[in-house]
This record gives C-alpha cells, structure tokens and sequence, in this order.
C-alpha cells in the first residue's frame, strides 16, 4: 500500500540533493533534514525515502529505522508548519501545559495532529534549550517564548500569511 | 558574589563570526602557542589547569587527551558535543550563538595535542538558527588562517565540519553522538572500547562539551597557574549556571566554582517572583537531584556538590515554586525519560516506562507503598545495569525526590492504601 | 594471557576474552539473551551482568573483557537481584502465551527464566507490542514476543545483506518491523528463515502449514511426500538427537506412520537437476552463452536475485530446483505409472527451507496443470508432527524410500551442504566432457564453511573456473564482481542459507558448532553410498528413455525448466 504521491519536481529536488552526498552514510541526517524541508510538508513518505535510498546507496530500510529513532522526522504527513511545544521541566512549571492547551484551543487541534488546511501541525518536544523564555516553542527554526494567550495569534498569524502569499 | 567574565568575555561584545574581531580580543593566542608546543607540553599544561568536561559527567580534559594521543592512528577526531540536550541548560547555546570561535580554538588546540586534524560540531536539531552562524564563522576562520590548511603559517592544518542532529536526548552521550554522525540510529555503544581508542568510523575519538572547548584557549594562553587561581581548592576555573525555572532573572550567568546554590538562586537569579515560595530545586538537570527548601545552601563545585545531595551536571538550576506539585514534577521528570530513552538496553526501555506508570500511579492512587518499594528496586536495576549514562542516572531525580520530599509522598501512599482497603470493602 | 578469579576460581584466559567466555571455561553459566555465539556482541538485554571487584556498576560479561588480575562474582544477591528484575521487565513486555507457542520448551528466554528460577508474580501490567503478521508463506513475525535483541536483523543485515527488517521507534515503543511498516510479504525478505533461526524466542517462527497436510490425509488424498538431502541430516537433531546423526530409514518409517501414502527421495530429482545444468553449463560453454552461469536450487537466492540483481537474470541456470523438478514429475510421470489422477495427489515436500514455501506457489510452478507442488513442510514442522503422532523416532524400525524414484547417489545426497551441487556437477560434467572415468570423485576445494570457494578443474584441457558462495552477504560480493565483469567464472553455486541447505530457515535451531557436526554427517553419507555420480543412477537413465528423452530436450523443458521475474520494484513502492 502506497499512499505517498509526493509532486515528481520534488522528489526531482530531492534526488538531486541526495545525489550530492551518494555513499556518504554518514550525513544521512543532512540529507534528511533538508528533503525533508523539500517535501513541503516536512515529512519523509515513502516516495522521498526510495529516492534517497537509490541516489544516496543507503536502504529504504535503513532510512525508516533511522528516521524513526529522531523526534525531528515524521514518515507521515505533516503540516506547512511544524509547532513544537516545550515541556521540560523549565518549561513546565512555567505552565507548558497551559500554552500547549491555548494552542491546541486556537488551532482546533490536539496534540500530534494536523490542522484541516494543512498549515499546522503541533507537537510536545522536549528541551529547545531557551528556558529563559518559558514557556518557550519552535515554528520551524524560529523561537518563541513566553508563549501567552496574547501571544499566541500574533505569532500564528505570522505564518498564515505566509500562506497566503504563496 | 561576583560574575566573572572568563568564557563570556566576548558575548555581546564582539560580532560572533568575525574570527578578526575575536582575535583583537587576544582571541586564537592560546592556539598560536600551542603551535610551538609539543603534543605533550599541550596536554601537560591542560592537565595542570585540572580542567574537568562541562558536560555533567565531568571527565579530567587533561586525561581523554592524553587516551587519545596514546592511540595509534593516522585519522583522529575531535569532536565538539553541542547536543546541549539536558534540560535547563542553555549555556552551550550562548557560546555557540556569541562566541563560536572560542570554541574552534579549543577544538583546534585539541587536535594539535591528540595529533587529529579533523573535528565536527554536532549541533543539536533544536538550534537550527545557530546554522548559518557557525557556517559564517567558520568560513571567516578559514579566510583569516585560524583554520583550515597550515594554521597561522605553521605546518599544522585542521578543520571542522558542522554536523546536525534530528532530535535525541540520548546523543548527547559522545558514543550515541558517534553513532549517529555515522548515520545510525544514536544507540550508545557498549564500552570498552571507549571512544579514544574506537570513536567516530573507528577512529580514535576525543569528544568534548561546547564549555570545555572554551576553556581550552584561555587556559593555554594564560596559563594553567592562572587558570588555578580561580574557583574552589578542588575545583578550578570558572562555571557557566543556567538558572531556570520559577524565578525573576532566568539565564546564563558565569562565577567561579563553588558559588553556592542559594545565591544563584536570589542573586543572581532574582528570587522567586509574585510572592511564591521555594518548593524545590532540581540541580544537574533533568538527570540531577531534586532538592528541598532546606538544603539549597551548598557550594556549586563538583567535588562536595553530590555529598550535599545535589548534583552538578552541566551547571543546571531549575528553581522550582509552590504553586507546583513535587509529585507532579517528578512524573514530568519521567515522562521525559520514557520519551527520551533510546531503547537499546532494557534496563532503561522498559524501566523508565515503568517508573514513570509507577509515579502516575502515586498521584491517580494506584501505587501503595509496595509500589514505592518497587520504585526503589527498578531504580537500583537502571542505575547498576543500564548501559550508558542516562539509564543509569534515572535514579538521580526519582530517589532524591523521594528521599527529599518524603513526607509528601507518604501523604499520598497513605491516601491510596486507605482508598484501595476502602474499594476492597466494598467489593465484598 | 591474564590470570583472573571468577566466583574465586583462579583460571588464566588469553587478552581480550570476555567475561562469559571466561566464565563458561571455568564451568560458570551466565544466562544471556543478546548473546548468540555466532553474531557480534550486543551487550543490550542486561540479563549477563556481573560484579567486578573496583567497579560501581555491574558491566555485561558478554562485552567486558577481562584484565590482569580482575576479580569476578557473577551470582552474589545483587546480581541475582539485578538479573531478576531486568527478566522481569523483559516478561511484562512479552506475550504470556507461552504454552501455545510453537517455541514452548526450546525457548531462550523460557531457559533464562527457568535457570533463574524466577517465579514470583510479575509486578507490571502486561503491555504488548502490537502487530503479528502473518503475510510471508515462509515467515511469521510476532512483535508481541520479540525481546528487541537485535539477532534476527542482524543476521538479516549483516549476513544476509537483505535488511528486511529493521527497529521502528525509540524507547517503550521501539519495535521490530519493515521498512514503513510494510509487511514482509511486501518487503525484500527472501523467505531464507535465517531470522527465525537467530530469534531467541517465538518472535520469529516458521509459517505453519501441518494443518493443511491433515486435511489432504482426512480427506482421503493420495498424500506423497518428497524428502530434501538435508532433512536426513537434521530430523534426527530436531527429534532430540544429537546433530549429525542420519538416518533416513527411520526418517521414512515415521512419515509413513504419520500418514504419507508414498515417500520418495528428493536426491533422485537432485540428481536430474545434475543432469539438466551439467547439460546446460556444457552448452553455455559449448555455444558462447551467457557465463558464469548461477545454479538456481536455491528460490531464497533466487528472489534476492530476481529483486536486487534484475539484470543478471540471465546467468542463472533455467533448471527448475530439485523439489521443483520432482513437483512436475509426481503429477505427470508418476500419475500414468502408478494410476492416481493427478487431482487427487497431493504432493508434500520436506525440506530444511522456509524458501521453499514461497517457491511451490510461484505462478509458473504448474507444469503439470496443478501446483506441482501443494505444500512444503519443513524439518521443524515434520519434527513436531512425528512428536503429535506418538511416534518414538529413536525406536523406529528402516524403511527405504519408495520406488520409482527410490535411488538417489552421493551426488544428490551432497545437495544440502555448499559446494554440494557444485561437487555433483563437476562429478559429471568431467566425465561427459572427457569421456573418461573420474577416479577420486572428492572436490575438496568447494567443501568446507568459507564464504567463498574458488576452485579450477582441468577437464583435460578444458580449464573450468568455479566460485561458490553460501550466505546471501556472501553471494551479493560475488554478484557485484560478476556485475562489473571482474569475475571470469565459468559456473558459480549460491546457497542462501549460511552452511548451505544444512543450515536452512527451516530445520532445529543451528550454530556453527552444530553445523560441523550436520556437514560430517553429509559427507559421510556420500561416501557410503554405492552409486556417487549422478548421471550412473538407474532411474535417471531409466527415466531419460521412458518419458523425458534427452537433457535440455523438448520434454525437459517444458517439465524441468523455469523462467525468473524482475522483482527491483519492491524498492519502489
């Protein structure tokens, strides 16, 4: 069963830059990251993965096993965005929990999940290593924090545009 | 107390990728000495200074030079550990972000004593913004001869690659970090061997903390005896503390070794905001004791911190108010480690999962003081027979915590045992 | 060498010895998990820690190795303790359904559990790890039982070069599984079985197909059964017996009274397959076809072939496999000899294979009309349908195999070890070739457990180059040379399983210890027979004359020969 229909330009992408680093294993993650940013919907579907796997030498397999392993990577869709919600312990007791649920509020989604215009997926992460701004987050590879309910439209609203402009 | 400015000279002062700017500074002059120093001369001078890994596990730098220099190999590796993972740690963030080249010139001093000529930072994925920083600093290094082929004239070459992480508590630990450089799933390799002796592709490998690497550079130029000067009998140098959590003035701040913890909390850290009062601290991170009120007033040096029922790790002071729960806070701990543990050995696969329904337990009513015994039992099988550090340091957080705030806990126990003798009635 | 004190035995072990290994010489057991004798070390189950004098924590004996002067206690009440409590953690996250479990009784993790005499309740509320597919024709994979040892990927891996499986996860929730969680019909297993061989427990198991066997028996079937050379040299071990015991007189009374109406020797159509690619590799030669030419018994090899070597297709002999050979013959010749309608034959094979079970359903397997083949059973299965019908197989009377394919040589006999088909055929191939008689019929070059032999024959004049590979790692050097033209062979013989057919997915549970013993017994089964090459076999003259005609003729196509698939898309979807 193959559900992964990724646009033949960007596997096109990806094979390219995977093409780069053939027989390098060892940045796997590199080439990972990136195709994963490639793909749009920061995923690694299968489709993605069979065109690493043939340009780079490593097995489909082996990119599964890996990808798996790291909080960064998802095999199956997820949003334009990615919301990543500390909730350490630095975070937590600067009520993490209360941010995650104003988040989950305003995008009328839970964790783990993916919003129906496909602009936002939200997610726990552990430490992003900003606990001077708990509750702190990640949008992609932009920091926010404190997360209030103040804050909270203002910074996704930020992102829907973008959105819309493209 | 005052804040001394050792690895944080530069931070805000100096545009972070410019390697001009930070040699104007009397930056790369520890590494220009090296230069025309023997292998054994550098890790001489490093081994005096007494320096010890910033990491948390605090292993002498003098010592993994010397494994690494000893191991016979043409390819050799330094690599510098940015996988600043630990919660309630920030502080490699800001030398990576202010001050990147003081940690280029640990690594290249580094190299020159171990005989490598080859180093990679491994940036964890969660700092993707500091990318572009270190590749700009990088760049300008290599334009201005402090790295690259033949450093500053000499016929000693090195250079450092960036390479990133995907997101694992668990590499953070040097040889799960190495396993996952390699483009593997970042499962800690069993030792011996260790990493100087079998690292990275099998090399000869010296991995170091982001702080450790800053030190290095100082310590060279200035001096082991200079670098004495400052700290504890014990403990040398300078410390960077991350102070987090419940109070005014979270961040990173710098002082000598052995500050003590009860100034880093109202000091420096501001004290606790809106009237709240101090529940706990947990010190060392997440892996580190949790503390009560009554025992924050220990000296912050490696060597007496644990015999205060503290620990030191990487430098870490969550402060914790009472408007948290201590049982809340330890299943917070746990969830962390079910969600962190990488799941190679069994002790901390199936263990963390199981402490972590154990303390729920506690607060949902369903663990009794059998429970609490089981606790302690599983907490001696991870910590004896874990395979690498974060296995075996679970305990750390889980036994303190109890042990520090017993009463609390029995409070609960005696709850869940009364209600469970109560539904037992009255099923007959 | 170091002189070192275990439990306070002094003993001196050579510099880099492990603990375990250590201990066992000292006749100190450590239990282990992880551990397997033939594969890498793990250090990951914990159940092998032990104390060392000096050190904080307790250290894996099956990794630690021992210096100068260390001192050893591997059973204080700590280390029982410790050891207790990692079984216990491993049970909570197993599948209590031991006493169904086709690993019942020859269970590592049973053993483990047993020598510990652990039998206290176990505190934690069982968690399973869902998912048992049960997709493969060859292979069923449980991830409610696997202990996430790591032995069947990295047979499977390493070994095997196949990565059919692979961890999924991290943590509580790690799991073993298939590239995107396919299932390992829809992945590049080969249905070798070697995982099922590594696994410790009952995560991995032969795919049970004894039920469907019953039901041809109950319903009145002219139930026949062909036996592989390798069961003779391990039905014996996986009744209890010591490995390398043969005997297939007992072999053929136990089938007979388990059911089977007729039982045949598979050597005799080992020995047909002799005859039709000694032909075929004389005409390559002969005629400028494509070389090396790669014998195609093995249908592991040949699916791994067919899905990462699509373009070197054309190497492999078009001979069908012995069981397949014998599958076409059973419901065409053997039908107008004996008067049963093939309708009514259900043909069952015997084999140390799990491949094979993939093999019989292959589409193009029906020559006959039918499925040529209708159910494969493997040594395990056959072991335990012997064990269910009360028979007490040490006690058994002999009965020869039964006629007209009653007589196998040496030539087929050697089949199940590598290097076997490749002795066979030379055997002949020399004889057709210089007309003259071979004197010592022992090609010692292409025996023996390296990855891979090289050997050149002189056929008087003619200078056939070989190359024999067994383990599909193995076999992937091999055809990469072949690929890139570096490999001036002129005919190589893969087996997929490491050892060769004697090491099978299907048969008891192997090491390279027991392997010795099962290779001794092939060979000394070789030599006792009257008849070693096989084109001297009655019955194959016999059936050349009566019903085939000639090799590579006409009829020998259309019954003997088979065509292969590109399978490279499974590395597509």
């Amino acid at each position: 069963m193959n559900t992964s229909h990724t646009p033949a330009m960007q596997l096109e992408q990806v094979a390219s830059l995977a093409r780069e680093f053939k027989g390098k294993k060892d940045q796997l993650m590199l080439v990972l990251l990136k195709a994963q940013k490639i793909t749009g919907h920061n995923a690694l579907p299968e489709d993605v993965a069979v065109v690493i796997a043939e340009e780079m030498g490593v097995t489909k397999n082996h990119i599964y096993d890996f990808a798996t392993f790291y909080a960064m990577f998802s095999t199956e869709k997820r949003g334009k965005h990615v919301i990543r919600v500390c909730k350490s312990t630095p975070c937590h007791v600067n009520k993490a929990s209360n941010a995650a649920h104003m988040l989950e509020k305003t995008l009328g989604i839970k964790m783990g999940e993916t919003t129906e215009d496909g602009q936002f997926t939200l997610e726990h992460i552990e430490c992003i290593g900003v606990c001077d701004r708990a509750p702190a987050m990640l949008v992609d590879d932009e920091v926010y924090g404190p997360v209030t309910e103040e804050s909270i439209p203002g910074i996704l609203s930020k992102y829907q545009m973008q959105g819309e402009e493209i | 107390m005052e804040e001394v400015r050792v690895l944080l000279r530069n931070v805000d002062r100096i545009n972070p990728v410019s390697a001009v700017d930070y040699m104007n500074e009397g930056g790369y002059e520890g590494l220009k000495k090296s230069l025309w120093m023997s292998e054994l001369d550098i890790i001489h001078e490093i081994t005096e200074s007494t320096l010890r890994g910033r990491g948390g596990a605090g292993f002498p730098t003098g010592i993994k030079l010397s494994h690494a220099h000893n191991a016979r190999s043409k390819n050799k590796f330094v690599l510098c550990n940015a996988d600043e993972g630990e919660p309630g740690t920030n502080k490699d963030r800001i030398l990576l972000s202010k001050d990147p080249n003081s940690i280029f010139e640990g690594m290249a001093i580094a190299a020159r004593a171990i005989g490598a000529d080859k180093g990679y930072i491994y940036l964890r994925a969660e700092y993707p913004y500091i990318v572009p920083i270190l590749e700009q600093a990088l760049e300008n290094a290599r334009e201005a001869g402090c790295l690259g082929d033949n450093i500053f004239g000499s016929e000693f070459s090195f250079d450092i690659e960036i390479r990133p992480g995907g997101g694992a508590y668990v590499c953070g630990e040097e040889s799960a970090m190495i396993e996952s450089m390699e483009g593997k799933r970042g499962e800690p390799r069993f030792r011996p061997p260790y990493p100087t002796v079998q690292g990275l592709f099998q090399e000869p490998t010296a991995v170091f903390n982001v702080e450790t690497l800053a030190n290095i550079g100082p310590i060279m130029y200035r001096g082991a005896d200079w670098y004495k000067t400052m700290g504890t009998k014990k403990s040398h140098g300078t410390k960077l503390y991350t102070i987090s959590g419940n109070v005014r003035n979270k961040g990173v701040y710098e002082y000598e070794v052995g500050v003590n913890l009860k100034d880093l909390i109202y000091e420096a850290g501001g004290g606790i905001p809106d009237g709240r009062k101090l529940l706990a601290v947990q010190t060392g991170g997440t892996a580190g004791a949790i503390i009560n009120k009554h025992q924050i007033n220990m000296p912050m040096d490696p060597a007496y911190v644990a015999d205060s029922g503290g620990s030191m790790g990487a430098g870490d002071v969550l402060v914790i108010d009472n408007t948290n729960d201590i049982v809340d806070i330890l299943d917070n701990v746990l969830s962390f480690f079910v969600h962190e543990s990488c799941g190679k050995c069994t002790p901390c696969r199936e263990g963390s999962m199981r402490l972590y329904q154990l303390a729920s337990g506690i607060i949902d009513g369903t663990t009794t003081s059998e429970g609490m015994e089981n606790i302690r039992e599983l907490c001696e099988t991870m910590r004896l027979a874990s395979l690498c550090g974060l296995g075996q340091s679970v305990p750390i957080p889980v036994l303190s915590c109890l042990d520090n705030f017993r009463e609390i806990f029995d409070e609960y126990i005696v709850r869940n045992e009364k209600n469970k003798k109560i539904a037992a009635g009255g099923a007959k | 060498m170091v002189q070192i004190v275990i439990d306070g035995q002094e003993t001196e072990v050579e510099v880099g010895t492990t603990i375990l290994e250590a201990a066992k010489k000292v006749g100190v057991k450590i239990p282990t998990l992880c551990h397997h004798p033939d594969q890498a070390v793990k250090a990951n189950c914990r159940i092998c820690v032990v104390e060392i004098e000096g050190q904080k924590l307790l250290q894996p004996s099956c990794s630690f190795p021992v210096w100068e002067g260390m001192v050893v206690r591997t059973n204080t009440p700590k280390v029982q303790r410790v050891r207790s409590n990692v079984l216990e953690l491993i049970l909570a996250h197993h599948a209590q359904e031991c006493l169904f479990c086709s690993r019942n009784g020859n269970c590592e993790l049973q053993e483990v559990t047993q020598d510990m005499h652990f039998t206290r309740e176990v505190r934690y509320t069982n968690e399973t790890r869902h998912g048992k597919d049960e997709s493969s024709p060859s292979v069923v994979r449980d991830t409610n039982k696997c202990i996430l040892c790591g032995r069947c990927s990295y047979v499977c891996d390493k070994i095997q070069s196949v990565g059919a499986l692979c961890k999924e996860g991290r943590g509580f929730s790690t799991k073993l599984s298939s590239a995107y969680g396919k299932d390992l019909a829809d992945s590049t297993c080969t249905n070798c079985g070697q995982c099922i061989q590594a696994c410790p427990v009952g995560a991995l198991t032969i795919h049970d197909d004894t039920e469907h066997v019953y039901e041809a028996m109950e319903a009145g079937k002219h139930v026949i059964a062909q036996v592989a050379p390798a069961v003779r040299i391990t039905i014996a071990e996986a009744l209890g017996e010591n490995p390398g015991t043969v005997n297939k007189g007992r072999l053929v009374t136990a089938m007979k009274r388990v059911g089977f109406d007729k039982v045949f020797d598979t050597d005799f159509s080992a020995d047909l397959t002799i005859m039709e690619e000694g032909h075929e590799l004389l005409n390559r030669l002969q005629n400028g076809g494509t070389l090396p030419m790669v014998t195609s018994c093995c249908p592991a090899w040949i699916k791994f072939c067919e899905t990462s070597f699509p373009e070197e297709l054309p190497h492999l002999s078009t001979c069908k496999s012995p069981q397949q050979m014998f599958g076409a013959l059973l419901k065409t010749w053997y039908p107008e000899r004996s008067g049963v309608y093939p309708k009514d034959i259900y043909s069952v094979s015997i084999m140390p294979c799990t491949a094979k079970k993939f093999e019989c359903v292959r589409p193009e397997m029906n020559s006959s009309g039918y499925q040529d083949v209708d159910k494969v059973i493997t040594v395990q299965e056959l072991a335990n349908m012997i064990c269910a019908a009360g028979i007490n197989f040490a006690d058994l009377p002999e009965t020869e195999f039964d006629s007209p394919f009653g007589l196998g040589t040496g030539a087929g006999e050697i089949f199940g070890a590598t290097g076997g088909v490749m002795e066979a055929a030379l055997r002949t191939v020399y004889e057709v070739v210089t007309g003259e008689e071979l004197e010592d019929v022992d090609f010692n070059a292409v025996r023996g457990f390296e990855g891979i032999k090289e050997a050149s024959v002189d056929l008087k004049g003619i200078e056939v180059k070989v190359a024999i590979a067994h383990g599909l790692g193995n076999a992937r050097k091999l055809m990469n040379a072949v690929k890139a033209g570096e490999a001036d062979y002129h005919f190589i013989e893969v087996m997929a399983c490491p050892g060769g057919c004697i090491g099978g997915g299907g048969n008891p549970i192997k090491n390279w210890k027991k392997m010795e013993k099962r290779l001794e017994g092939v060979y000394a089964e070789d030599k006792k027979l009257p008849i070693r090459k096989s084109h001297e076999n009655p019955y194959i003259q016999k059936i050349y004359n009566d019903f085939l005609g000639e090799p590579l003729g006409e009829q020998s196509h259309k019954l003997l020969h088979t065509t292969y698939i590109d399978r490279s898309d499974i590395f597509k979807s």
